[in-house]
C-alpha cells in the first residue's frame, strides 16, 4: 500500500503504536513463560527473573506433560477433534457462503435484503442462547458428542460472517468484467471460474481464514455439547487439565496447551497473507 | 459478417426511465455505423442492448434476420469494447487479448493462438506489453488492450464504445486510419460510440444522432452536415458548431441581426405563421468579402475577437437575441451539452483574410446556404430531400467501392501468399 504520510506522522504513527503492540504482546508472551515454567518455578516467584515474568530454568516439562505425560489422553483427541472440526466448517462454511454471496451481490431475486438482515440478525444472536436447546435437541437426534453435532453450530456460527464478507467482496469486482466474459464467448460458469473465482481468491482466503479463527476459539458449544473424547475440542479439553495432585494447579499444562493451539492461526495467518493482496482488481476499468 | 437490424427498440431501466426511445435502424452486412450524441443519451445502452448485457424492454433486434432479443451475448457472436475496458486483472496483455481464442475450446492450437494475438498486438503497439498486468499499464495502452481482446476473434460484428476517448491526439489519429482500414479488410459489420467529431465524420459510412434515446437522422457524414432534419442534428455536427440566428419573418425577407436576406417564395409560405424563424448558417459559409471571389449578401459588423490557427482562422461577432426566440436557442444550447456562452457568430475565415479584432468586417455569405428551423418543433424547414437522396446514393456506392477494392487487395495478396508458398515448395 502507498501512503503519502509525511515523516513526522509516521513517526508519531510509530510512537503510537507501541503501547498497542505491547498490550497485545505482553498476554502471549506471558503464555509462552507460563508454559516453560516448572511446577516449583509455578509456586516460586524467586525462580523466576523480571519479577516472577521469565523463569531463570525454562523446562519443556509441561508440553511433555500434554503430549506424553498425564494429559495427553486429553489434549491429543481434543487438538485432531479440533482440528478436524474446524477444518471441515470452515470448508462447507467458505463454500455455501460463496454461492449465497456472488448470488446476493449479482442476481436481482425477491428476498435478497431478507437472506443478509436473517444472516445479520443469526450472528446477532447470544451463542448461549442456542446451547441449551440445542443440547436437548441433539441428545435426541443423536448428534450429542459426536464431530457433525460441532460442525453444524459452528457453521451457524461462521456462515453469517462469511456471507457478509464475501458479498462485500464481490461487490467490488466490477460488474463489467463478467459482462466482457461473456461477450467473449464465456458461460455463466466460465465466467464465474475464470474471471470472479481468481478476483474473489483474496476475499475468500479472508473470509476462511475468519471462519477458522471463530470456530478454532469456540469454548461453549464444544464445552456443553460434548461429553467424552470423542469429539471435545482443545478450548473445552483445556478446563478437564488436572494438577499432578489434587493441590497443584494445572497452570503449566495449559499454558503449553494454550501455546501449542496459537501455533496453527500463526501458520494459518503467515502462509495466507500473501494472498490477502487488497486491490487486485486495479487497472480493471477505467478510473 | 452479419446485418444488424434494430426495429422500435425501446429499454427502460427499473426506475421507468426511457434511456432508449423506439430505434430502428437498419445495418448492412460490413456496414460502419457511428453513434453519435451527448453523454447520457442512450449510446451505451444501446450498444448493450444489441450485444445481449441488457434485456430489451420491447421491440426486435434482428441478427442476420433472425431475431435474438433472447440469446445470450456468448451465442450472439458479437465482440465489444466497453466504455471503462474491462480488462481481467489477472491476465497478463498476452491472456487478457487470447481470452476469448481461448475460450473457443479446441479451435485454435496454441501457435494460432499466438500468431494471431501477435498480430492484433503489433497492430495495436502492444508488443513490448504483453507480459505486464493492466494495473501497470496507462490509460491508453489498457485502452488498446481492450480493442486486442475485441478484433482478435474473428466475430460477426464489432462493439465499440468510445475506444479511443484516451489517447493522445496522435496516437488517436493513426488508430483511427488503423481502425478504418482493418474494418475494410475485414469486412465486418462495425458499430462504433464516438464523442469525437472527427471520428463521427471520418470513420463511418452511417452516422446516426441520438438525443435522450430518440434517433434524430441516420445519414452518410456529408447529408448530416449538409442537409440534417432538424436544429439538435445541425448543431451536434459540425466544428465549430454551426450558427443559429434569429430571423423575424417580414414577408419574403428574413431579417438577421445584421442583415435583410430574401427568401423563395416556397419558404416565404411555409413559415408564414411565425414571427420569428431560427436560421442556421455554418461558420464557413462566411467569406471575407475583401478577398471577392463570392456572390451573395453582403453585410458589415464589427469582429469581437479573432483566433488565427495557421491554415484558417475564426472570428467571433456578438449580437442579440431577440426574447422570442432565446428560449429556443437556449435549450438547444442545453441539450448540446453547451456552456451557456453568451450568443456570438463564429465565421471561419480564410487564413489569408486581414479583418483584425475590433475591426468592421465586410463579409458575405450565399443564402442558397443558409437553412430555416421552424423555432418551435426545430424541425428544418430548408432541406433538400431530393440532394439528401443523392447523396446517401453516392456515399453507399462509395462504401461498396471501398468494401470491393479492399477485397480485391485481399485476395491478390492471398494470391501471392499462396504462389509464394508454392514457389517454395516447388523449390524445396
Ligand atoms: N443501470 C441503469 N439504471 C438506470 N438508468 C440508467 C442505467 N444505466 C444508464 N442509465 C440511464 O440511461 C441513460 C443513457 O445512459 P448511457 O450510458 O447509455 O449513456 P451514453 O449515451 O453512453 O452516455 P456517455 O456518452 O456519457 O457514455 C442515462 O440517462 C442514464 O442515466
Ligand atoms: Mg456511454
Amino acid at each position: 500500500m502507498q501512503t503519502n504520510l509525511s515523516t513526522k506522522t509516521r513517526n508519531w504513527m510509530a510512537v503510537a503504536s507501541i503501547p498497542v503492540m505491547i498490550w497485545t504482546a505482553i498476554p502471549l508472551l506471558w503464555i509462552l513463560a507460563t508454559s516453560l515454567k516448572g511446577t516449583d518455578a509455578l509456586a516460586d516467584p524467586t525462580k523466576n527473573s523480571f519479577g516472577n515474568f521469565w523463569p531463570k530454568d525454562p523446562t519443556l516439562e509441561n508440553y511433555r506433560v500434554i503430549f506424553t505425560g498425564g494429559a495427553s489422553d486429553l489434549f491429543n483427541p481434543a487438538l485432531r477433534n479440533s482440528i478436524i472440526v474446524c477444518l471441515v466448517a470452515t470448508l462447507i462454511s467458505v463454500i455455501l457462503a460463496m454461492f449465497c454471496a456472488y448470488a446476493i451481490s449479482r442476481l436481482d431475486f425477491p428476498g435478497k435484503k431478507l437472506i443478509l438482515t436473517t444472516a445479520l440478525a443469526v450472528s446477532f444472536f447470544p451463542v448461549i442462547a442456542m446451547v441449551t436447546p440445542l443440547f436437548n435437541l441433539w441428545r435426541q437426534v443423536g448428534l450429542f458428542d459426536t464431530i457433525p453435532g460441532l460442525i453444524i453450530p459452528y457453521l451457524a456460527l461462521t456462515l453469517p460472517l462469511s456471507i457478509w464478507t464475501l458479498s462485500a467482496f464481490f461487490q467490488q469486482i466490477p460488474w463489467e468484467m463478467e459482462q466482457a466474459a461473456q461477450v467473449d464467448g464465456a458461460t455463466s460458469w466460465q465466467a464465474f471460474r475464470k474471471v470472479i473465482a481468481p478476483l474473489a481468491a483474496p476475499g475468500v482466503f479472508t473470509t476462511a481464514i475468519i471462519a477458522f479463527f471463530t470456530a478454532w476459539n469456540d469454548f461453549v458449544f464444544s464445552s456443553n455439547l460434548t461429553s467424552s473424547n470423542n469429539s471435545r475440542t482443545v478450548p473445552a479439553a483445556l478446563a478437564f487439565f488436572t494438577g499432578a495432585s489434587q493441590f497443584t494447579q494445572p497452570t503449566g499444562a495449559i499454558a503449553a496447551a494454550a501455546v501449542i493451539v496459537t501455533i496453527p492461526v500463526v501458520i494459518l495467518v503467515l502462509l495466507f497473507q500473501r494472498r490477502i493482496v487488497a486491490g487486485l482488481t486495479s487497472g480493471a476499468v477505467k478510473g | 459478417m452479419a446485418s444488424i437490424e434494430l426495429k422500435n427498440l425501446v429499454k427502460k431501466y427499473g426506475d421507468g426511465f426511457p434511456a432508449v426511445n423506439d430505434v430502428s435502424l437498419d445495418i448492412a452486412d460490413g456496414e460502419f455505423v457511428i453513434l453519435v450524441g451527448p453523454s447520457g443519451c442512450g449510446k451505451s445502452t444501446l450498444l448493450r442492448m444489441i450485444v445481449g448485457l441488457e434485456d430489451i424492454t420491447s421491440g426486435d433486434l434482428m441478427i442476420d434476420g433472425k431475431r435474438v432479443n433472447d440469446l445470450a451475448p456468448r451465442d450472439r457472436n458479437l465482440s465489444m469494447v466497453f466504455q471503462n475496458y474491462a480488462l481481467y486483472p489477472h491476465l497478463t496483455v498476452f491472456e487478457n487479448i487470447a481470452f476469448p481464442l481461448r475460450l473457443a475450446k479446441g479451435q485454435h492450437n496454441e501457435d494460432e493462438i499466438r500468431s494471431k494475438v501477435n498480430q492484433a498486438s503489433s497492430m495495436l503497439e502492444l508488443n513490448e506489453h504483453l507480459e505486464r498486468k493492466p494495473a501497470n499499464l496507462s490509460g491508453g495502452q489498457r485502452q488498446r488492450v481492450a480493442m486486442g481482446r475485441a478484433i482478435v476473434r474473428e466475430a460477426d460484428a464489432f462493439l465499440f464504445d468510445e475506444p479511443l476517448s484516451n489517447l493522445d491526439a496522435k496516437l488517436r489519429g493513426q488508430m483511427r486510419t488503423e481502425i478504418s482500414r482493418m474494418q475494410r479488410r475485414l469486412g465486418t459489420t462495425t458499430v462504433y460510440v464516438t464523442h469525437d467529431q472527427i471520428e463521427a465524420m471520418t470513420l463511418g459510412d452511417r452516422v446516426a444522432v441520438l438525443k435522450k434515446g430518440v434517433l434524430q437522422q441516420v445519414a452518410s457524414p456529408r447529408e448530416l452536415y449538409e442537409q440534417p432534419v432538424n436544429l439538435f442534428v445541425a448543431g451536434f455536427i459540425g466544428s465549430p458548431p454551426m450558427n443559429f440566428l434569429p430571423a423575424q419573418v417580414v414577408g419574403s425577407t428574413l431579417k438577421l441581426p445584421f442583415v435583410d436576406v430574401p427568401i423563395s417564395q416556397n419558404l416565404a409560405d411555409q413559415i408564414k405563421g411565425h414571427e420569428f424563424v431560427i436560421a442556421g448558417i455554418r461558420p464557413e459559409y462566411f467569406k471575407d468579402a475583401s478577398l471577392g471571389g463570392v456572390e451573395g449578401v453582403r453585410f458589415s459588423a464589427v469582429v469581437d475577437q479573432t483566433e488565427w490557427l495557421g491554415n484558417e482562422q475564426y472570428a467571433y461577432i456578438p449580437f442579440e437575441a431577440p426574447e422570442a426566440v432565446h428560449s429556443t436557442l437556449e435549450e438547444l444550447d442545453r441539450d448540446l451539452d453547451g456552456e451557456g456562452l453568451r450568443t456570438q457568430l463564429v465565421v471561419n475565415l480564410d487564413a489569408r483574410s486581414r479583418i483584425r479584432e475590433g475591426q468592421e468586417a465586410e463579409l458575405v455569405f450565399d443564402p442558397e446556404l443558409m437553412h430555416v428551423f421552424d423555432p418551435n418543433s426545430g424541425d428544418n424547414l430548408t432541406r433538400d430531400d431530393a440532394k439528401a437522396t443523392e447523396i446517401a446514393q453516392d456515399s453507399e456506392d462509395a462504401r461498396r467501392a471501398a468494401l470491393e477494392r479492399a477485397r480485391s487487395r485481399e485476395s491478390v495478396s492471398d494470391r501471392q501468399a499462396g504462389e509464394d508458398a508454392a514457389g517454395s515448395q516447388e523449390a524445396s
